[in-house]
């Protein structure tokens, strides 16, 4: 056999491949109407095809998704487990910024993303319009009315920390961590000037000191005085922090601190009665999803029964937690075990977050440094 | 390029036989040349258009008026005083490590082992580096337990390990090193017939530092202490992983402005302040060369 038939026979196994991987991906996209125009399992003739479409797409790209952030490790075996489809999840500490960042059109851009709510705000030129099959039960202030994000679960900054290294044992006011005791161990769990959880940790501050909503300037005022007293750690809490010692108070989320206990097992949470401060992340589909099926059908498993009960596992509270307490399909160890709050909750709006977080911006380096 | 290039292209083909190995001979430079446009040139004209875009895509000086904020002209005093400490401190201690060494033994131990040392510990820097110290001396470090166990709390002040005393400990790490392998080569230049010469007139040590080897070495040592200062300046993740919440330096700051999911997204102005820090570690690079000339010109 000569030279010149080996490498014709070359020639058409990869134009045969070529033709083949082209089938491929047409018949994926063309079997239903799943595509990036479909708002509502409706539109895709059911959950049953939606299912068939996204299954067809075999992958889900997510972004920004640490397992340990209020049980997403499970909630990514879960969907696997159930439909199939492989998730690949890039970069699973960057910031709400860097998810959409991650938009650049490519087959590795994420198809959807949760984000805080300034990010979801200011992108939404980006996202596709989608409403869930439980669309109903998620507050009409918790969504954008077309469904270009909604709210999906959330909790109240508290302050967690590590019993054993606090004076007394226990913190039951905010102001306490001015005390002598707390040298060097008060940290926020983001950086202020540009994470939404270290932002709504001095909110939290500030409320607690006499301000409000509107007024964050008491909360940086009190990070001036932990700093005077030298309180303050410059360091940015995470599970790692927190199990070496170097935070031993943190300013967190709550259902994100309760996760530190596995490490510290005299860990608590505070949530101080006088601010409780609520935040809900929201899930958005990227517009221009390569997956744009298996997109869809990743929202319907994380706004079901079973995606909400996941998140009530992993100490956040579910958007549709009223909706489901009524119907009776909450799981209610979980709830149970939710950190206890007496009081009412305030949830900063999109336009105080901003406020906030353009003062925090212009006068944190100032009052930390 | 054609200004660059014709050097090359004249030594290359002088000594062979005619002109056709002149067009081959860009071959060989075309790699650098290549490397130097994709990571250097094109980026540096990316930050540059970035730096005068608006969000909205127009033409704007905008950006520039944001570094006159009150904290982002703190980030540059601290990062300025920061790396101007690390330098004087790291060229005195290193030129007196290299002074050492020189007056040793030309191929002793002391001289090998200090020269692999510093060759590996000046590019000891960035996550590693702040791990190292992490580990050792922060609140949890093995090193402050141990001492506070014996009664020393480094700390009792507050913890200034995170503050600039902290920053300039740390990148004197390798900033003498660093001193130590640039600086050696001109101590090397010096000749002890010089120091003969000068006790044969008459001088005393002092006459000799004070009008031989001091103005020979002044400008290398002036150059040295510029290029620590640009390394200094330059670095980024060192502080980036000891100071993962609210560092007032610039490059902490560029990247607070490139990730921020706080609506303080600001591209433009992260590549303002990157285009400021180039026009700094531009004219500090170009004072150095200038010195490095003069050195040259003495010491061979």
């Amino acid at each position: 056999m000569n030279l010149r038939y080996r490498i014709r026979g070359l020639g058409v196994a990869v134009a045969a491949l070529l033709l083949v991987a082209a089938c491929g991906s047409s018949s994926g996209n063309s079997s239903s109407s799943c595509g990036a125009s479909a708002k509502s399992a409706a539109d895709c003739g059911g959950m049953s095809a939606l299912v068939t479409a996204a299954k067809a797409e075999k992958e889900l790209n997510v972004i920004a998704l640490p397992p340990d952030w209020a049980n997403y490790g499970a909630v990514i075996t879960g969907f696997t487990a159930k439909y199939g489809i492989t998730v690949n999840s890039a970069n699973p500490n960057g910031s709400s910024q860097d998810e959409v960042n991650a938009f650049d059109g490519t087959s590795n851009a994420p198809d959807v993303v949760d984000v805080g709510q300034a990010v979801a705000l200011a992108n939404t030129a980006k996202f596709a319009p989608y409403q869930v099959t439980t669309w109903n039960d998620i507050p009409a202030g918790a969504k954008e009315p077309t469904g270009l994000w909604f709210n999906d679960y959330g909790g109240y900054m508290g302050i967690g920390y590590d019993s054993s290294k606090v004076p007394g044992g226990a913190i039951t006011s905010v102001t306490d961590l001015l005390g002598s005791g707390f040298k060097s161990k008060v940290a926020l769990a983001g950086d202020p000037t540009k994470s939404n959880q270290g932002l709504n940790g001095v909110i939290m501050a500030g409320v607690a000191n006499g301000g409000s909503l509107d007024d964050v300037s008491k909360g940086v005022d009190f990070f001036k005085q932990l700093k005077k007293a030298g309180n303050y750690v410059p360091v940015v809490g995470t599970a790692a922090t927190v199990k070496a010692g170097q935070t031993p108070v943190l300013f967190e989320w709550d259902y994100l601190s309760t996760s530190h206990g596995k490490d510290v097992s005299t860990w608590k949470i505070f949530v101080p009665s006088n601010a409780i401060i609520g935040g809900y992340y929201s899930q958005a589909i990227n517009k221009a999803a390569p997956h744009p099926a298996a997109a869809r059908l990743w929202e319907e498993y994380l706004y079901s029964d079973e995606g909400q009960n996941l998140w009530l596992k992993g100490g956040a509270r579910p958007v549709r937690m009223a909706a489901m307490t009524t119907a009776g399909t909450i799981d209610k160890t979980a709830a149970a075990a939710l950190p206890a709050v007496s009081g009412s909750p305030q949830v900063p709006s999109g336009d105080q977050t901003s406020k906030a977080s353009a003062y925090v911006v212009a006068n944190w380096s100032a009052a930390v440094s | 390029m054609t200004a660059a290039g014709n050097p090359a292209l004249d030594t290359a083909a002088r000594p062979t036989r005619g002109g056709r190995r002149a067009g081959l001979s860009w071959l060989g430079v075309a790699p650098f040349f290549v490397y130097v446009g994709l990571f250097l040139l094109l980026p540096t004209a990316i930050i540059v258009v970035g730096s005068f875009t608006s969000l909205k895509g127009g033409v704007t000086l905008e950006n520039f008026s944001g570094i006159n904020k009150p904290y982002m002209v703190k980030a540059f005093t601290n990062s300025l005083s920061v790396s101007a400490v690390s330098a004087v401190a790291g060229a005195v201690l290193g030129a007196i490590l290299a002074y050492a060494v020189v007056t040793g033994r030309p191929n002793g131990l002391l001289r090998r082992s200090i020269m692999s040392a510093s060759g590996v510990l000046a590019q000891f820097g960035g996550v590693a580096l702040a791990f190292a110290f992490i580990a050792t001396i922060s609140t949890v470090g093995f090193v402050t337990i141990f001492l506070k166990d014996h009664g020393i709390d480094i700390f009792a002040n507050g913890v200034w390990l995170y503050e600039a005393p902290g920053i300039t400990l740390i990148y004197l790490y390798f900033q003498i090193p660093l001193m130590v392998l640039v600086f050696l080569p001109a101590l090397d230049g010096i000749r002890p017939q010089w120091r003969e010469a000068t006790d044969s007139l008459g001088g005393s040590t002092w006459h000799y530092w004070r009008y031989v080897a001091g103005p020979l070495l002044a400008p290398a040592f002036l150059g040295c202490t510029l290029l620590l200062f640009a390394n200094a300046f330059s670095a980024y993740a060192t502080i980036g992983a000891l100071l993962t919440n609210g560092g007032t330096y610039v490059p902490l700051q560029i990247q607070a402005l490139l990730t921020g999911e706080t609506e303080q997204s600001q591209p433009g102005l992260a590549q303002a302040l990157a285009l400021a820090m180039i026009v700094i570690v531009v004219v500090v690079m170009t004072l150095y060369t200038l010195l490095q000339r003069r050195t040259t010109r003495w010491l061979r």
